[in-house]
């Protein structure tokens, strides 16, 4: 029975289109699916590789950004006298182009950053999220700045006649699950992998990974290539969606945001980031149905997120497991050994 | 007139401009160093990355805007009230927060401090909304000139009162007996504690040290600039990248790191470009971490 559960909530969750006809249920469906898919490939670096990258909403930002500016076309000074045009290109190319991007920047800061760890890599991630707002603000002639990318095309997939477009709710609803979906299986074959093995040891105890042969560095670099590809990919989808990109994409809150739904639902679990997302996605929903002011829903996240650290310190996920026995990843045998070693050591 | 004599005055004139960037620099160094030091002394003593850095900031200056001017405390009686009341702020949240957290891993501490960073400055933003308030001060608005260079007489203040306070913290770290214990502590902290240090006292008093200087930046600098609720933020990103350059835990370093980095945004924006003023704190890490990623004054290997 529990084998087939998943297979039953993607259904059900595919079925939703069908009978929900509430366009503003529907957006927050839509808002709090990008969400996860983000907090997903956050849980890949912090849930096993063990490392706090609070740089994150990087990815996604970039994602978006050079997703949005593909499908709209750009003239852009790359360096004195070299003048970059780009002809607008159709939008599945764009959201191509934007993970390809993500990807390519993951590569370049996991390269660098990675030559720290601990509170040195936290906080070289959290500026590098910080430097890429300033760019996106001040490099008006590429970004617009604080006047925001306009008028981005939504998502139009087919050729002439037969033609589906991503425009309405319903529609784009399918589409970020089907990304969430395709992200998750894709999370779930790379950590039950060998290279998915490496990055739970060096976690568990780097130095021991490292003595045994495995390429440490290597791994992180991996970790976070494809988390940025998949938080670029949420990018892409949430700048197609909207249909406007401003500099605001960057703030710290949406990390913070990230990881409070990684860290209440469980770090190092699979199911983890989906639970802590549908709950802090519905949450401020919650809250703005009370009337209250946007400070109070951050206020809010940052008590829960102190709370969480004290009374649930592994999260929702691994707490359940416990009380009903169900073993996730967290219970490996592979852990075990490595708990083992350390305790000898 | 002869080509030359244009081209002489042209050179003196940005020689000028060079002395005015550098004596600028060196002004705001001073509370660059105060913050660093702050950040670096807790990271050092607790292994705490301190998220609330900036909102201790934020929060002196705040008590110094509502103290001179609604109240219309004296100046200089309000920037004393504000360090106070930033050292019973951190106390009070090494006392809420971390005393309990004594034994957990960095990045649980982590958490926890980022939990209290956004819960603290939303409070700010709430209680005094987001509009910018600026504090008068009691100098005379005309500059100090000398030759070419000019200084406001408020930032030379700023600058006497930041170095006063960062020797303060090098004879309280290095010649009284709570330093002892400080330094102690820092070197090893079981060893300390079966000395007869009182580990649990010597955090709450490093943590209210820490943020009595960050209200005291946060007190100077409010009067110069502007009072607004993001303006932890700012502060905190730029205290990181002091303390990074200068290497975790080391005073030396985060004093000498905070004039790099007033050095590097000085020149930056003035030659460069002054959008990006900000970002020249990720520059300087980025050739750190390519060229010496132990820092400048790094105490020990960060790759554990």
């Amino acid at each position: 029975m529990t084998r087939w559960l998943p297979h039953l909530f993607v259904l059900f969750l595919a079925s939703v289109p069908l009978w929900m006809t509430d366009n503003y249920i529907l957006h927050i469906l839509i808002t709090t699916g990008i969400f996860i898919i983000a907090a997903m490939s956050l849980n890949l670096l912090l849930g096993y590789t063990g490392q706090l990258s609070l740089g994150h909403v990087a990815f996604f930002g970039i994602g978006a950004y050079a997703s949005a500016l593909l499908s709209l076309g750009f003239e852009a000074h790359i360096a004195p006298g070299l003048l970059v045009k780009v002809l607008p290109k159709p939008v599945w190319f764009a959201m191509l182009g934007g993970i390809a991007s993500a990807a390519v920047c993951g590569y370049a800061i996991g390269k660098l950053a990675f030559r720290v760890r601990g509170a040195y890599f936290v906080i070289v991630s959290i500026s590098f999220a910080e430097v890429v707002r300033l760019v996106a603000l001040n490099w008006v002639e590429l970004t617009q700045g604080p006047m925001a990318l306009n008028n981005i095309p939504a998502l139009k997939l087919g050729a002439a006649g037969l033609e589906l477009s991503f425009l309405k709710k319903p529609m784009v609803y399918t589409l970020v699950l089907a990304v969430a979906v395709l992200s998750y299986v894709l999370i779930r074959r790379l950590v039950q992998s060998r290279a998915g093995r490496a990055m739970i040891a060096l976690r568990e105890n780097e130095s021991l990974a490292t003595s045994v042969g495995i390429d440490v560095t290597a791994y992180l670099v991996l970790a976070t290539v494809v988390a940025s590809a998949i938080a670029g990919a949420a990018g892409a989808l949430y700048a197609h969606y909207v249909r406007i990109v401003d500099p605001d994409i960057f703030l710290f809150i949406y990390t913070v945001t990230m990881v409070i739904m990684v860290v209440t639902g469980g770090k190092g679990t699979l199911a983890g980031p989906i639970v802590g997302g549908v709950l802090f996605g519905l949450l401020p929903e919650s809250l703005r149905a009370m009337a209250m002011p946007p400070e109070v829903q951050w206020i809010a996240y940052g008590v829960l997120m102190v709370l969480v650290v004290y009374f649930l310190p592994r999260g929702i996920v691994p707490a359940i497991n416990e009380r009903w026995g169900a073993g996730e990843a967290t219970a490996s045998p592979l852990r075990n050994l490595v708990v083992a070693a350390k305790a000898r050591s | 007139m002869r080509p030359g004599a244009l081209d002489r005055d042209q050179r003196r004139f940005s020689l000028d401009q060079l002395l005015q960037h550098g004596l600028n620099a060196i002004i705001l160094g001073g509370t660059y160093a105060l913050l660093g030091i702050g950040l670096t002394l807790i990271f050092g003593i607790m292994k705490v990355v301190n998220f609330t850095h900036g909102e201790v900031y934020a929060f002196g200056a705040y008590v110094m805007f509502a103290l001179v001017m609604p109240l219309g405390v004296n100046f200089f009686v309000a920037l004393v009230l504000a360090m106070a009341l930033g050292i019973l702020l951190g106390a009070a949240i090494e006392l809420l927060l971390l005393s309990r957290l004594r034994d957990a891993d960095i990045d649980t501490t982590m958490l926890v401090m980022i939990g209290a960073w956004i819960a603290m400055q939303n409070t700010e933003q709430l209680a005094w909304t987001g509009v910018a308030h600026s504090i008068k001060n009691p100098f005379p608005p005309e500059p100090l000139v000398w030759g070419a260079l000019s200084v406001s007489w408020n930032r030379l203040f700023v600058f006497a009162v930041a170095s006063l306070l960062i020797a303060g913290t090098y004879y309280l770290v290095n010649w009284t007996k709570f330093g002892k214990a400080l330094r102690a502590t820092f070197q090893d902290r079981d060893t300390a504690a079966l000395m007869g240090v009182r580990i649990d006292r010597v955090n709450t008093a490093t943590f209210a040290l820490g943020s009595g200087l960050a209200a005291a930046a946060g007190a100077l600098l409010g009067p110069v600039f502007v009072v607004v609720p993001t303006m932890g933020d700012l502060a905190a990103s730029k205290a990181f990248a002091i303390v990074i350059l200068g290497g975790l835990g080391s005073v030396v370093g985060a004093t000498v790191g905070g004039f790099i980095l007033a050095f590097a945004e000085e020149l930056g924006s003035g030659y460069i470009s002054s959008g990006y003023r900000d970002a020249m704190g990720f520059v300087l890490i980025i050739l750190i971490l390519l060229v010496r990623p132990t820092g400048l004054f790094a105490l020990k290997e960060r790759i554990s």
